[in-house]
């Protein structure tokens, strides 16, 4: 991130110029990352509405298989708490 | 029309994104992020300082994809009527001709406490705002202080022997200004709280939602039993999930059997001075037997 802008600099409205805080990668606060066991998962959604961050999505292409975005999942361990037939496995990570 | 199942909720867009600074695990975070999947793009969201306005909004980044407006602690209801009256004007004036929802999120302290007046005033004008407390029942952002919606007994950094007095009924606070709508919500139960979200957003007056937040650092808690402490407090009894529509109250999730409240207590280490203290534990289950009573919820079953 270069130089950031002064207030008589901002755009109208005093809109920061950054579209969104996905610049900022909170994956590197994790300790325990969760892992998906695909085979098991039956694509209920409840990790997906769950993820305070959030970072668990639905596939778009494909299979519509549940994804994790490690770029910023905290590794809080909330989807795996809450997965109903316990398919997410919390592991240290490396 | 009612969210009847989760996926109608998923497909919605989020306007909330990932990468705001608020800590792994918290509840806050699921409620900005349920909200605005709910109230959508034509929204305009109000924060009052604390967790979720300093941990989304630091520059030059924010995690808002709507227009975002914070500017102090105690002003959010304020802030949210200069903007509805401003809209109302440029709308008359037919220079505008798309209605927006004004929303708020802010703290139990900036509800229950320093923004209490400017809340009332804004219920009391009648303006048409969508206000929602998210409720993890202390100061958090500055440190865990306690606020007016701190519950009895429950530790913080300066209620060190454990808070003395009951929790602020700000249902009863925002009723007794006749709002025409008003309800309690929890992320756990997730459909509840959205379809109430839908409802205040369609309400033509001012609307208000206090909702019960699980916060890791101030209730001393593992971060992955977020949901499953804000399912407790409802199966307790503790947070009975009611709404208050045009003058009658009518409880939406019936608890027909009661879980003890040390279920849910033993999980926080901010109750952890009373684990082996019988009495004070007594006290508390009769708290959630009182408010059972009144909203009908059913009895204690071990
Ligand atoms: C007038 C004023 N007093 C004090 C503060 C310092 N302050 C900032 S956030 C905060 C606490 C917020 O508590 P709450 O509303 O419950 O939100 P939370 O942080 O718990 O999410 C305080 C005391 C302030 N910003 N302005
Ligand atoms: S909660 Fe579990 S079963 Fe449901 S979608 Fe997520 S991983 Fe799959
Ligand atoms: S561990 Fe937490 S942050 Fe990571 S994907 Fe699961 S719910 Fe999201
Ligand atoms: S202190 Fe509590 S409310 Fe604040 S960001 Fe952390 S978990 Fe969320
Ligand atoms: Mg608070």
């Amino acid at each position: 991130m270069g130089r950031l802008p002064k207030w008589n600099e901002m755009q109208e409205g005093f809109i920061t110029n950054t579209l969104s805080e996905s610049i900022n990668k909170t994956g590197t606060w994790r300790t325990f990352k969760p892992i998906i066991d695909h085979s098991r998962c039956t694509k209920c959604g409840w990790c997906v509405i769950y993820c305070p961050e959030p970072c668990i999505s639905f596939e778009s292409s494909g299979d519509g298989k549940v994804v994790i975005d490690y770029d910023f999942c905290k590794g809080c361990g909330i989807c795996a708490e809450e997965c109903p037939i316990k398919c997410i496995d919390m592991v240290m990570e490396e | 029309m009612p969210f009847k199942n989760l996926k109608e909720i998923i497909v919605r867009q989020d306007f909330f994104s990932p990468g705001h600074g608020l800590c792994a695990g918290c509840g806050a975070a699921q409620i900005a992020r349920i909200v605005m999947k709910i109230a959508g793009k034509n929204s305009i969201m109000i924060n009052a300082t604390g967790c979720l306005e300093v941990s989304t909004t630091t520059y030059p980044w924010t995690a808002w994809k709507v227009p975002y407006i914070h500017v102090a602690f105690e002003n959010a209801a304020a802030v949210a009527s200069g903007i509805r009256a401003a809209y109302d004007a440029l709308i008359m004036k037919k220079k505008l001709d798309k209605d927006v929802n004004v929303v708020v999120l802010a703290g139990d302290g900036g509800t229950a406490d320093i923004g209490l007046q400017a809340l009332s005033g804004a219920f009391e004008r009648g303006d048409r705002i969508v206000y929602i407390c998210y409720d993890n029942e202390a100061y958090m952002n500055t440190g865990i202080q306690r606020s007016g919606a701190t519950p009895y007994d429950a530790w913080t950094t300066t209620s060190p022997a454990g808070q003395k007095t009951l929790k602020k009924d700000l249902m009863g606070i925002a009723i007794a200004h006749r709002v025409k709508y008003a309800a309690t919500a929890t992320i756990s139960y997730l459909l509840d709280a959205a379809n109430k979200v839908e409802k205040a957003l369609s309400i033509s007056g001012p609307s208000f939602i206090h909702w019960l937040q699980p916060c890791t650092i101030g209730w001393r808690y593992d971060p992955k039993l977020t949901v499953k402490l804000s399912r407790l407090a409802v199966k307790t009894g503790l947070w009975p999930l009611y709404e208050h529509y045009d003058g009658f109250n009518k409880l939406t999730v019936q608890v027909p059997r009661r879980t003890p409240v040390l279920e849910y207590l033993k999980l926080q280490g901010r109750f952890r001075h009373i684990m082996d203290n019988q009495e004070e534990l007594a006290k508390i289950q009769s708290y959630a037997d009182e408010l059972a009573t009144k909203f009908g919820l059913g009895p204690v079953t071990e």
